[in-house]
């Protein structure tokens, strides 16, 4: 499990930054999106992998450390409300600059 | 009362914040009349704790009255109040400055202003390592508004690398929050530092690898090299009294080195001890060296400032990487250099206002209204901002160099950047007010003429520049109170035991 869930938050965050690094707003967007699951999973995997252990701690030997799901739970409706706003800011910048660069300029030889 | 001192700068301006957002549709003036009391009431609470933090003592405030490792902790301590205090006064200006019509410019501007100075303040008086992150994030993403404010190309896209940066900035923070947690197993400030030195050795790898990475968040609110590239145009593109605000937003990223540097990081955290030293200083001088290279080449004068910044913030960062002597002659300088730079992008708006044709960029112009009031004033900034006698910056700029003895490269640096930027202002003074050209009376002017007129007249413009400027004249003038308290506040920082032991130990 451990490794499965490390292959995931690599590949999440390796596709985050990809993306992040590419010329047109749309891409970005997705890429800071792809960034917040990658981090919001590696949160979660802070408090150590354990299943099937209540996130309280009740006298048992063993349970699931509750404080990084309280973060994830606080990162995710951050992430939410920051990403809503880059998109309609990248919209705003598409109508204003006339194209969906990110600097704003189409220039040539430049793949979309 | 002062059992809840410290929780008053965080709410006052959210309660003013939430208030204009509730009352909706209230005029201008009003909305400046409130916003202005909530700017009074908060210089008042932050007056009122800096008074009761100097002589040492910190006010710890546990909300919800949970223990300290398990409940969110506000901590109070000199740097804290230091801090509050410079952003209410500097908020203070900005405000009335955005009085001359740019508040208008788009709505919500004041709900805006007042939740920023909310995260401010949240992010200087928290005691925990995530909830430094949710106040972060609250400042950032009021930050994203005021930076849009009034719309336009430029702003817009200086603000898109701006919020992406900041957005991929916050990843990062929490990558480092989570592998902190991971390797220490606690978010409290005050409690990491105590697990520090308790460090399993196998954990050592993470914990350096999320402190390194808190450096990196840390740098780019600050604009540190090589992640300085955003902040000239999002500061130079913005509106006045919000770049002037954001004056304060890089000094939040060096509070923040400060804080970890000495708390987390320094002599008692066992084998994570140090763990910034390596980078402060080199980081520092190479920002100062290229944004000087940025000062020479703007070519208007509200970019200039955004590099001028960047060379303070360099200078700044000097200061706390020379131990002791040099975080107090930073937090000295840390006033002055925010008070400058905010002047200098209000400056630089109302010169833009007045230059009919070509705004504040270096082109000779026709002959401005009022130019012997305007030149003095720039005058007047330029001096504080190279810092030359007689002003605050001299003296800031004296003691950080005598804290560097030994040290041929700081003084180098510091010096030589301090030359050029003399010569740089000398440039933009002399274009924009010495070399009037004759303006062909057919050429259109970029204002209407109406607008024109009421820029002239505005005397809000006035009285907040000249405000920054009789702050930076106290600070010249109390030099004595203020250095001393520095070096109080520097004393503090370096013994974390008494942090320590007022957030963890003791009395409910």
């Amino acid at each position: 499990m451990e490794v499965m869930i490390a292959l995931a938050i690599g590949t999440l965050t390796g596709c985050g930054v990809y993306l992040l690094l590419r010329a047109r707003t749309f891409p970005v967007v997705l890429g800071l999106t792809l960034l917040s699951y990658g981090v919001n999973l590696f949160l979660f995997a802070t408090g150590r992998l354990v299943i099937g252990q209540p996130p309280v701690i009740s006298g048992a030997a063993s349970y699931t450390d509750p404080l990084p799901q309280a973060l994830v739970l606080t990162a995710i409706v951050i992430g939410f409300a920051m990403t809503a706003f880059v998109i309609m800011l990248s919209l705003r910048s598409r109508d204003v600059l006339g194209n969906d660069h990110v600097d704003g300029a189409n220039q040539a030889g430049d793949a979309p | 009362m002062t059992a809840h001192l410290a929780i008053a700068p965080i709410l006052l301006p959210f309660i003013a914040g939430v208030l204009l957002l509730a009352l909706g549709r209230l005029s201008l003036p009003v909305q400046r009349w409130l916003a202005l009391i909530s700017g009074l009431a908060q210089i008042g609470a932050a007056v009122a704790l800096l008074l009761a933090v100097s002589g040492g003592d910190m006010l710890v405030y546990r909300l919800g009255d949970w223990p300290a490792p398990w409940g969110i902790v506000l901590v109070a301590d000199r740097l804290a109040a230091w801090m509050v205090l410079i952003t209410t006064l500097l908020a203070l200006w900005a405000l009335i400055y955005a009085g001359n019509g740019i508040d208008g410019q788009g709505r919500h501007f004041h709900v805006l202003f007042q939740m920023q100075l909310f995260g401010l303040a949240g992010a200087f008086l928290t005691g925990d390592l995530f909830n430094l992150f949710v106040f972060f994030e609250i400042l950032l993403i009021a930050s994203y508004g005021l930076a849009l404010h009034g719309g336009g190309a430029q702003r817009t896209r200086a603000g898109l690398h701006y919020v992406v940066m900041n957005l991929a900035g916050s990843t990062v923070f929490l990558f480092a929050a989570g592998l902190i947690y991971a390797a220490l197993g606690s978010l409290n400030l005050a409690d990491l530092a105590l697990k520090a030195s308790q460090l399993a050795p196998d954990q050592l790898g993470l914990a350096r690898a999320g402190g390194l990475l808190l450096l990196a968040v840390f740098a780019l609110k600050a604009a540190l090299l090589p992640l300085h590239l955003w902040l000239p145009a999002a500061y130079g593109g913005t509106s006045a009294p919000v770049a002037a605000l954001f004056a304060i937003m890089t000094k939040l990223g060096i509070y923040a080195i400060l804080r970890s540097h000495t708390l987390l990081f320094g002599e008692g955290a066992g084998s994570l001890a140090h763990l910034f030293d390596p980078w402060l200083m080199p980081l520092a001088l190479t920002t100062i060296a290229i944004a000087t290279l940025g000062v020479l080449a703007a070519d208007n004068l509200g970019r200039l400032s955004g590099y001028l910044v960047l060379v303070s913030v360099g200078t700044l960062l000097a200061g706390i990487a020379l131990g002791s002597q040099g975080i107090a002659a930073g937090l000295y300088y840390l006033p002055h250099s925010t008070f400058t730079a905010a002047l200098l992008f209000l400056l630089a708006d109302a010169i833009k206002r007045r230059r009919l044709q070509h705004g504040d960029t270096f082109t000779p112009d026709a002959d401005m209204a009022h130019h012997a009031l305007w030149g003095g004033l720039f005058f007047a900034a330029a001096v504080a901002v190279t810092g030359l006698p007689p002003l605050s910056g001299f003296v800031g700029k004296f003691l950080i160099l005598r804290a560097a003895p030994g040290q041929p490269w700081v003084w180098t640096v510091i010096l030589l950047a301090a030359l050029l930027a003399v010569i740089a202002l000398a440039r933009a003074g002399s274009e924009l007010f010495f070399n009037a050209a004759q303006v062909r009376a057919d050429t259109p002017s970029l204002l209407p003429a109406s607008q024109a007129a009421q820029a002239i007249a505005s005397g809000r413009e006035l009285l907040a520049v000249g405000g920054l400027l009789a702050l930076i004249l106290a600070l010249t003038v109390f030099a004595g109170p203020a250095v001393d308290y520095a070096q109080a506040t520097a004393q503090q920082l370096a013994d974390p035991a008494s942090y320590i032991s007022a957030v963890l130990g003791g009395k409910p």
